[in-house]
Formats: structure tokens, C-alpha cells, sequence
């Protein structure tokens, strides 16, 4: 598993770990463990609705947050729900970009199944950075 | 769990830490609660309330509720005074469900008239007011309509026939606080929200069916003035927020607050969720604009809800909603910051106070309140976990030491997580309606997460703000309906 929900660390809320060999990965894995943290099952997500979504910051941190609030902004905009399948993050003179595609469908509570709504990507224990063999994350969510 | 060492003993309900705890801190930080209620906080209590006692213009105290726990930035049951003139404001103090609040509605109905009925009003409430994942509700109006919304607050919904005249003077700020700038919001957040009015959301929001038994009235004189009368009587009782609107205002100027904080006007902070600019930068008073603006989508939200329940009832037993007496008794908001009057050094003046989990609670003869409660104290609303019951409390004179602010809830002490292990929503829904309360959820992952040990125990919690003198008892609701998200 890319990512592991930490118990002890948010009792009223959410905690993840995500990993990736590289930047990108780590970015599917936390956007997944997003997701998860709402749907239970992922593979119940059909690919019949795609997003592109870019966004762009000076601190890998902050560019991972970012992403993260893209997928909550449509789960409530447009009832989306979404995982993404192609990624890549370029960096330009500093500033860091992901570009990526996201694929998913509307919300369905006979087909999905639901647990629990997240409101916010938080800055609490907020860390994004390199461990052996690649990329690491720690992620609170607000629920 | 925090230890009584670090701490001195005020009274038996108030707990000081003082300045020398932590370097920065400007004013002491002090804890209403039991020793039993302290001993079950988590440490991060402590660590986040004497944090928020280093945030600049803070007046007399950090102070945090006998129902605290661990939060982002301030714990929840933070409590904070600022000066208007040389303070901050913080998202963190806020949290990112702006106004996320309680409203309580009375019926003529006794429980016995309900019982035959419960489960035909529970499905229809679950039908008619939508919870869950990214649900969005039954008023469809442009993104436009909806920035006149957020500036109106619940007076956008009387207008367009969601409520009762005197619904307003029974809310806090009469349902609509001044200076809300849609102009300083961002198209994101009208996008996330304008299609969720009238939605619970998840987590710990719920809708209830409850009964007031005559063994669980504190205050008889109290209950009757505020509409409690019948034996057994049947009320109904909701808590949500802003919804993703409020969520991404929050975010917004987090991000916002995060870049000019350190660069622009040299405040430091221990935590990035603290992240605030002083109240009257140009950023301070965008975000203040912005804020409000989530305080009244909130309101509106619990305006229309109550519209929807109001409906149900009517079809359900055939009666108009006056003559079933569904007044409102009142409508409190959680997570605010808001400009109010009260004394400090000797002389009442304006501050920003800060509330993040935790209630307004206005004593006899304040003259913000409306007249019918201007004898007896401001209503308070305290949600309990859905097992285990609610409690309504009045503000009293003596709450001046808190700004006049009290508990909110129960206050979590075990994770989601942790519940989910422990507890199977099917067979808690089970048991739940073996004890006789009638339970629709759209998630039975999500009814584990909320199951009634994985909170305090909320007679402590109350039995702890009397004892602190910050509010006193009323009422307690046992629950026989819920629908949750």
C-alpha cells in the first residue's frame, strides 16, 4: 500500500503516510489516500469523467497541498470523484508545476461506499520530503 | 493526558498555566474543567492553548472549555480575546468550518404522538435534507444569487419564503453579521458552495429527533419561558457548518495569512495553523469580510434545514407548522470571530473573540439578546453524542470571565479510527434502535466514528461549565431519531 492512515495522531480527524518512488507517485498515493478516506473502496470509481488539474508553488510542500484541495474543490463543486492517472511535476526557474489528468465520476451513494466527508487539507504535522529510495509525506486531514 | 503538575489550581473548575510555561506567551492560558475532564485531555491541550497565548493583542487569558480537545492551531473549546487595534485574527482560532453551529426547534408534539410516527419522519428528514459526501441540496440558485446569500445570511431566506419572522431574533446576530464583502471571497469558494444549502455535511453533523422527560428539566421556570411545557415534549435539534464554502475561505486566506505573516509584518508563530495578520491590515480586514461571509452561509444553511423539517412535520401530521408549534428557540454558531462589546480594564469596549468550539453564552439583560430571553440568559445549545443526549443551557452573569463563552459539545476522546475498530455501524444502528432511537445514515462506516464512547461524557462536560459558573442546565433531550451523514 502506497499509503497508511496513522491512528494516535488526529482523534477527531484524519492522519495519512504516503510514499513514492518519485515526486509523482507520492502525489497519486496522497491524492488516493484522500480519496479513500471518503470512498471505501477506490476500485468503485469508473473513469467516466476526466479533470485536468494545474497548479503550481515555490515549496514542494505547498504544491502538494494545493493538488490535495483540487480533488476536495470538485468533490463539492461538481460532485467528483476523482483519481489521478497521469502526473508530472516540472520544476521552472523555482517554481515547481504539476500538471495531471484526473479521471472519475459523479457521486453515487448505491455505488459508492461513502464514509466520511473531508473538509480541508491541514497544516498540522504538514510534511513533504525525501526519504531512502524516494518521497515521503505526512497529511492531516480536517473531517 | 495532562498532568495537574504544570498546572495551578484556580478553583476546583479553573486551571492556570502561567506566562513562564512557554517562551512568548503574553497572558497566562487558563482551562475550565473537572480534574477527571483535565485528566482525559490530551496533551496537545495544553501545548495549543498556551500557543494561542502568544498571539499579539490577546486580552486577559487563552482560554479553553471544559469539552477541549486537540484541534488545528487553537484546540477545539479555544477561546481568545483580541484588541481590535493591536491584536490578530486567525483562521486557526476559527476553524475551517466557519459558524459550524447548533439550532433547536420546539413541536407541541408529546413523545407518545411521535412514536407511531418516528420512522416515517426519520426517512423523510434523510430524503429531504441531504447529508454525506459532497451532497448539495434542494435551493438551486446561480453563483451570482448565492453572493447575495453569503452577505445576507438567513434574511435572504425569509425573503424568498424559507422561514418565520421572529426565526431572526431568535439566531445569533439575528442570522446576518455586518460587513460580509462578497467581493473578498474567491470563485473557488462560491463554486464549492452554492450548490450545499439546506446540506448537513458528514463527520459529527447530525439532525435529531429528541424528547424533554420532566426528570431531565433543571430549570422549570427557564424551560417554560423558552417553550418547554408538555411532559415528554418533542423537540428537534441540528448541527452544520458552512459547508465547502466555508472550508475554502478558510483555506484561502490560511495560504494568504501564511505568506505575508512573517514577511510583511514580522509575527512569528509556533504553529503554521496559527498563521493570522493583525485585525486591521489590509489582509486582516479582507479575511474578517470573507469570514463573515461563511458565518452567514451557515446561517442560511440551518435556515433553510429548518424550513425542510418544518415541512416534514406538517405533512407527516397533517398540521400547519404554527399550529404544532415549531418555534424556534435558538441558533448558536461554534466557530466564529466576532466583534462584540464587553469590559476590559475597567471599561467596556470592542474586541475580536475569538471562538473555536465553543459557544456564545450571554448572561441575563444583555442587550444584544432579544427581549424574550433578555430576563433569563442567552440559549446554549450543547449537542451530546447521538447515543447518549443534548443538553440546553442558559448564559449566566458570571460567564464575563470567558467573554461569555461556554462548551460546545461532548469533545472526542477516541479516534475514528480507533471506533471503527471498535464499533460496526450495522450492528450499532441495530442496537441503537433495540433502545429505541430510529437511526438513517448514509454511511455506516461514518455512524462507527460517531458512536457515544468514542466521546466524553457530556453530564461531566455541563456539570463542569455550572461548576465554573460559565453556564447553567436547563434541559437534557434523550434522542429517539438521527439522521446522520
Amino acid at each position: 500500500m502506497p499509503y497508511e492512515y496513522l491512528d494516535d495522531i488526529a482523534t477527531a480527524d484524519a492522519a495519512f503516510v504516503a510514499r513514492g518512488d518519485s515526486l509523482e507517485e507520492l502525489f497519486v498515493s496522497a491524492a488516493d489516500a484522500t480519496m479513500n478516506v471518503m470512498v471505501a473502496d477506490l476500485d468503485t470509481i469508473s473513469p467516466a469523467e476526466c479533470r485536468t488539474i494545474q497548479v503550481e508553488n515555490d515549496a514542494v510542500d505547498l504544491l502538494l497541498f494545493d493538488l490535495l484541495q483540487e480533488i476536495i474543490f470538485y468533490k463539492d463543486a461538481e460532485s467528483l470523484l476523482l483519481r489521478i492517472t497521469e502526473i508530472n511535476v516540472s520544476d521552472c526557474d523555482g517554481i515547481l508545476r504539476v500538471s495531471a489528468r484526473a479521471f472519475g465520476e459523479e457521486i453515487n451513494p448505491r455505488k459508492h461506499e461513502l464514509i466520511v466527508d473531508v473538509k480541508a487539507v491541514t497544516f498540522h504535522h504538514f510534511r513533504v520530503e525525501q526519504a531512502p529510495g524516494g518521497w515521503e509525506a505526512t497529511v492531516i486531514l480536517d473531517i | 493526558m495532562i498532568s495537574t503538575k504544570e498546572l495551578r489550581k484556580i478553583s476546583d473548575t479553573v486551571w492556570e498555566i502561567p506566562i513562564g510555561y512557554k517562551q512568548g506567551m503574553r497572558v497566562p492560558a487558563r482551562i475550565f474543567a473537572t480534574e477527571k475532564l483535565l485528566k482525559e485531555m490530551d496533551d496537545g491541550v495544553l501545548e495549543q492553548v498556551t500557543n494561542v497565548a502568544t498571539l499579539p493583542g490577546i486580552i486577559d487569558c487563552a482560554y479553553c472549555m471544559p469539552d477541549g480537545h486537540w484541534g488545528y492551531g487553537f484546540p477545539i473549546g479555544g477561546v481568545a480575546a483580541m484588541d481590535t487595534e493591536t491584536g490578530v485574527i486567525s483562521p486557526g482560532g476559527i476553524g475551517f468550518d466557519v459558524n459550524c453551529g447548533m439550532r433547536l426547534v420546539l413541536t407541541h408534539l408529546t413523545h407518545d404522538e411521535v412514536k407511531p410516527h418516528i420512522r416515517n419522519l426519520v426517512d423523510r428528514l434523510f430524503a429531504r435534507v441531504p447529508a454525506g459526501v459532497g451532497s448539495s441540496g434542494f435551493v438551486k440558485i446561480s453563483q451570482d444569487e448565492f453572493r447575495v446569500v453569503v452577505e445576507e445570511g438567513a434574511k435572504w431566506c425569509l425573503r424568498n419564503g424559507y422561514g418565520w419572522n421572529e426565526d431572526l431574533e431568535r439566531t445569533e446576530e439575528s442570522g446576518c453579521v455586518g460587513a460580509a464583502h462578497a467581493s473578498k471571497i474567491s470563485d473557488k469558494a462560491v463554486e464549492r458552495g452554492y450548490r450545499q444549502i439546506g446540506t448537513l455535511g458528514s463527520g459529527n453533523h447530525y439532525l435529531e429527533i429528541q424528547v424533554a422527560k420532566p426528570a431531565n428539566i433543571y430549570d422549570p421556570e427557564i424551560a417554560e419561558a423558552w417553550g418547554i411545557t408538555v411532559p415528554d415534549q418533542v423537540v428537534v435539534m441540528f448541527h452544520c457548518g458552512s459547508r465547502g464554502f466555508g472550508h475554502q475561505v478558510a483555506t484561502d486566506y490560511l495560504k494568504v495569512f501564511l505568506k505575508v505573516m512573517e514577511k510583511k509584518y514580522g509575527i512569528t508563530v509556533p504553529d503554521r495553523e496559527l498563521a493570522c495578520a493583525p485585525f486591521l491590515s489590509p489582509e486582516g480586514q479582507d479575511y474578517f469580510a470573507a469570514m463573515n461571509c461563511a458565518i452567514n452561509m451557515s446561517f442560511a444553511n440551518r435556515q433553510v434545514i429548518l424550513h425542510r423539517v418544518r415541512e416534514v412535520f406538517s405533512e407527516v401530521f397533517h398540521k400547519d407548522p404554527v399550529d404544532l408549534g415549531m418555534h424556534q428557540v435558538y441558533d448558536v454558531a461554534h466557530n466564529t470571530a466576532k466583534l462584540e462589546r464587553h469590559p476590559v480594564g475597567g471599561r467596556v469596549r470592542e474586541v475580536l473573540v475569538h471562538r473555536k468550539g465553543a459557544t456564545r453564552a450571554l448572561g441575563p439583560g444583555a442587550e444584544e439578546l432579544p427581549a424574550i430571553y433578555r430576563k433569563t440568559g442567552q440559549p446554549v445549545i450543547v449537542g451530546g453524542s447521538m447515543e447518549t443526549g443534548s443538553y440546553l443551557l442558559a448564559g449566566v452573569e458570571e460567564g464575563q470571565k470567558t467573554f461569555f463563552s461556554t462548551a460546545h459539545g461532548s469533545g472526542r476522546t477516541m479516534s475514528r479510527r480507533q471506533a471503527k475498530k471498535q464499533f460496526q455501524g450495522k450492528k450499532l444502528l441495530q442496537e441503537m434502535e433495540a433502545r429505541g432511537i430510529y437511526v438513517r445514515a448514509v454511511s455506516h462506516a461514518g455512524l462507527a466514528e460517531e458512536a457515544g464512547p468514542a466521546y466524553k461524557d457530556i453530564d461531566d462536560v455541563v456539570s463542569a461549565t455550572e461548576a465554573a459558573s460559565i453556564s447553567k442546565r436547563v434541559a437534557r433531550f434523550i434522542p429517539i431519531g438521527n439522521i446522520k451523514g
